[in-house]
């Protein structure tokens, strides 16, 4: 018997076949990828969202209705004694104001011959609860109003708005002891004649804050200056004591362990939770120095603190990147260290130091925690400040903290005015930190 | 004599030794040691420095001198029941301080009070203006008051006296001292070397402000309130009738847990996206994302808790809620431990990638092409090479997002209800440390009560919680960072 010839075949393939072990393989390989892909896509989707429902949401807190009414300024009601004497129309309070508001619904009904059966005292009721107090200024400041028929444009009430706006519609007013479906009706056929129409809201820019009853009359502007101001204090004392923090320890200090320990200290002190500066600030400045509650200055003072910091850490990077040789030529040329560093070093890293002051200071804006522990939570935000004392000292919220107080009121009227305060916020923080890109960009220099 | 006169007193003697002191060398050419401006500026430096030091003396002596006195004036029967000695010379220091300020602004007139003056009137007066907290005011406080205030009016004008003649007195002898010799440079600069050194020692301070001001008040607390129910209790029921129950473990519960999901979303999402940018993205697409990520981080928290309270927390229970579409009804209200979680994770994000995108590229090229060399794919050099060698800094990163997620305050204010419980179910509502302190100290609570001052352990707690965290996370980054440097 012949041995049957072995016909294995090779065990060998091209190298141009896949096996399934390089399939597997590739396939996770393209899996990993897509993984990472959706990473990045979900947190950029989320940014995306964010923004969104702040534009979305906020935008409507920057558009409001007004009424227009024509209202007759009797003389019997404001001015009872007819003197024109200032002291005893200003014994008129708003209330004395009031009916002449039903008096010019009830004309405006029976001029325009509209037909409802609701009452004139709950027509009036459309009208902002500021309505009152805003003919009693315009007619303290020029008596020689009354008697005469004057015409006025006022809010609407917040919930009028909404309508408007779509927050609030037939079916939701059911239990609403606020606004009714009649009153409703009559907001279509006012807003038809044109006596109600949304406009552009610029108190809700520069105005104060208003009272939980009144929405449709907040505003952010006394905020942004307590922001403001904060920032300021901020600024004024965190760029020199950081500026000159980091050139001790960067160009002086001995590397002792002492230096150590600052420097591992100020790492840590960038991560304290910004909480912990609000209770610093309530013991200190508070309870021991007795710095007044809620003042944009002892704002400015705890967040002094917690941007140090972040002022010392991106400086001192800043100066070491001023490579030595600048060091070594100013020496060599007689100058002493200290001349060195502020003629030399200090300017070519002065680019740096601002991009990171004014990141450092965005931070310090949009912070919310440790200010509400000095108190600037509350219906606080009420005045404009006249003087630089006044705005310093006298108590003022801050852009965040009003947003949070907003937010807290629980009104979907408030939530509108907190969603178009955040997009004031964001613009800000935006602009500081394209500043920041830009000088970034401009000055930046490579050795 | 007012502070402002003093100010500008001693501001006008600064540039009148400015002028001076160069004038003294000026036209000495060559022979001068420094430059005119040094010597100037000594001067100036040698006319402020002694008033100065006059004023931080003041601040260090002026308990003593001041004081002290008025409080050894206390006595026994001045004090009503469970007012503590310490307590009523505040109140003395209040009202001193309210009088002096209604006078300034005109409201009173304090040589025509006399000693026995209409005490309700004045302090409705006081109190109208908000000067003082309350009308009612101690007889016995009011004498006592009376007197402390002038003790301090005469110091404080002695100081402000004091303080002007050794400005003067600082001027003459710094200008006595010019001469073309003499080292004005050195001089100045070791005075520049000592500001900056001050500079520094701020960062100290204010650790040790931190630390003190709690640590006072934590003992205050220990004192008035078991340390036991405190660090070993299991309920939060603050009462401000007093017995209250004030337990941290409860608050630390859903600190953890509101901080671990956070940590569920942003560890993932953030690696993988350190990986895909530091290994995978184009040149094109990398300073396009890297910006947009961080742009996460630089959203101020209020809007992420804003939008956790109106948008995210009512989506979520659409979903988990009763007669939601997943038919399950695990949710009550919109704030719950989830809500404020994820919304935190997604603001975490670039914490961890930022961090992490560093680590990775510091990782040597070298092992990633020997990797390459042994035929590996490219995510299995990153899972198997890239990934072990970067570990310790990317845990570091993880920790440093985990101790922004515990002291993280307004998204779990706005999100994450207020209940202290211990659940383990992520759609209820939890509370955590600091929403804690936040609400202890806004509300109207006696600052000396237990229930206020238990927010002041509940911030060391934290404080000590964050620290360790810190310490940790930058000892691991530092000493990986070595390694390849």
């Amino acid at each position: 018997m012949t041995p049957k010839p072995v016909t294995q075949k090779p065990a060998t393939r091209s190298l141009f076949d896949v096996s399934d072990h390089m399939t597997r393989r590739k396939a996770a390989e393209k899996r990993f990828r897509r993984y990472g892909q959706a990473a990045i896509l979900v947190s950029i989707l989320m940014l995306l969202a964010l923004l969104f429902t702040v534009v979305f949401k906020g935008a409507g807190a920057f558009q409001q209705t007004f009424i227009t009414l024509e209202i007759e300024l009797l003389e019997s009601k404001l001015d009872k004694k007819g003197k024109g004497n200032i002291e005893d129309i200003k014994k008129v309070s708003t209330f004395g104001y009031t009916p002449l508001i039903k008096k010019a619904f009830k004309s405006l009904a029976t001029e325009q011959n509209i037909k409802t059966n609701i009452k004139t005292k709950n027509m009036a009721k459309i009208v902002s609860k500021s309505a009152a107090a805003q003919m009693r200024n315009d007619v303290l400041a020029d008596t020689s109003l009354i008697g005469q028929t004057v015409e006025f444009t006022f809010l609407t009430n917040s919930w009028v708005d909404g309508y408007l706006k779509g927050r609030v519609t037939h079916e939701n007013t059911k239990n609403n002891k606020n606004i009714s479906a009649q009153q409703l009706d009559l907001v279509d056929e006012l807003v038809a004649m044109g006596v109600i129409e949304k406009r552009f809201n610029l108190g809700f820019i520069t105005g104060a804050d208003a009272s939980d009853q009144r929405p449709e009359n907040a505003g952010i502007g006394v905020a942004m200056i307590g922001s403001l101001v904060m920032i300021i204090v901020v600024l004024l004392i965190s760029l020199p004591i950081g500026i000159a923090a980091s050139i001790y320890l960067e160009e002086f200090a001995p590397k002792n362990w002492l230096t150590d320990l600052i420097e591992v200290n100020i790492a840590n002190l960038a991560a304290v939770p910004s909480i912990v500066y609000g209770i610093l600030g309530l013991a200190i400045f508070i309870n021991t120095m007795h710095l007044p509650q809620s003042a944009p200055l002892v704002g400015g003072l705890v967040l002094t603190l917690m941007t140090l910091p972040t002022i010392i850490i991106s400086t001192r990077a800043s100066l070491k990147s001023v490579p030595p040789s600048i060091r070594s030529a100013a020496l060599g040329l007689g100058a002493s260290q200290m001349q060195t560093v502020f003629h030399h070093v200090l300017p070519l890293a002065l680019p740096g130091i601002l991009t990171g002051t004014i990141i450092g200071l965005a931070q310090a804006l949009g912070e919310t925690a440790p200010l509400l522990l000095i108190g600037m939570i509350g219906y606080i935000a009420t005045n404009t400040p006249e003087t630089v004392t006044d705005a310093l000292l006298s108590p003022n919220s801050v852009m965040p903290a009003q947003i949070y107080e907003w937010a807290k009121r629980a009104d979907p009227a408030f939530y509108e005015r907190a969603w178009g305060g955040i997009i004031i916020l964001l613009v800000f923080l935006i602009t500081m930190n394209t500043l920041a890109v830009i000088l970034r960009r401009r000055f930046e220099r490579r050795w | 004599m007012s502070n402002f006169t003093v100010l500008v007193i001693i501001i006008a003697l600064a540039l009148i030794s400015y002028v001076m002191g160069k004038n003294k060398v000026s036209g000495q050419g060559q022979n001068l040691h420094s430059l005119p401006r040094h010597y100037a500026i000594f001067s100036v430096f040698c006319a402020i420095a002694p008033a100065l030091g006059v004023f931080v003396l003041w601040l260090m002596i002026a308990p003593l001198i001041v004081t002290a006195p008025i409080y050894v004036q206390i006595t026994d029967d001045m004090l009503s029941e469970g007012v503590s000695a310490s307590l009523f010379m505040a109140d003395v220091q209040r009202l001193a301080n309210g009088l002096s300020d209604g006078a300034q602004a005109g409201l009173i007139d304090l040589a025509l009070l006399g000693a026995n003056p209409n005490l309700s009137e004045l302090g409705k007066t006081l109190a109208s203006a908000g000067l003082i907290f309350s009308a009612d005011i101690n007889a016995n406080v009011f004498a006592l008051s009376q007197a402390y205030l002038e003790r301090y009016q005469t110091a404080y004008t002695a100081v402000l006296i004091i303080a002007m003649v050794a400005s003067a007195l600082g001027m003459f002898f710094g200008l006595r001292q010019i001469s073309p010799e003499f080292r004005a440079r050195n001089h100045v600069e070791r005075v520049i070397r000592w500001i900056l050194m001050l500079a520094t020692g701020l960062a100290i301070a204010t650790t040790m402000g931190i630390v003190f001001s709690m640590l006072f008040e934590t003992i205050n607390f220990m004192t008035l309130h078991s340390w036991r129910d405190f660090f070993f209790g299991l309920n939060w029921a603050p009462n401000f009738h007093g017995d209250s129950e004030l337990a941290i473990l409860p608050l630390l519960w859903g600190t953890l847990y509101i901080s671990l999901i956070a940590l569920f979303v942003a560890v993932p999402i953030g690696l993988y996206a350190a990986i895909y940018l530091s290994e995978y993205a184009s040149p094109s697409i990398r300073p396009i994302a890297k910006p947009l990520l961080e742009v996460l981080a630089g959203i101020p928290t209020i809007v992420y808790g804003f939008f956790a309270l109106i948008v995210f927390g009512p989506f979520l229970r659409d979903w988990f809620g009763d007669g939601g579409f997943l038919g399950v009804n695990w949710m009550a209200d919109a704030r719950s431990a989830a809500t404020a979680g994820v919304v935190m994770g997604f603001m975490l994000i670039p914490f961890v990638s930022s961090l992490s995108d560093d680590i990775i590229n510091a990782v040597p090229q070298a092992l990633r092409d020997g990797s390459y060399g042994l035929g590996a794919t490219q995510s299995e050099t990153i899972k198997q090479v890239v990934f072990p060698a970067a570990l310790p800094g990317i845990v570091g990163a993880i920790l440093l997002a985990a101790s922004r997620a515990i002291g993280e305050t307004m998204i779990v204010v706005l999100g994450a209800g207020a209940i202290a419980r211990f659940t383990a179910n992520p759609f209820e509502a939890l509370t955590t440390i600091t929403t804690r302190i936040v609400s202890q100290l806004t509300g109207d609570g006696d600052f000396n009560s237990p229930e206020t001052l238990v927010a002041f352990a509940l911030g060391l707690s934290l404080f000590v919680i964050t620290l360790g965290l810190n310490v940790l996370a930058l000892a691991i980054v530092r000493k990986y960072r070595e390694q390849y440097e």
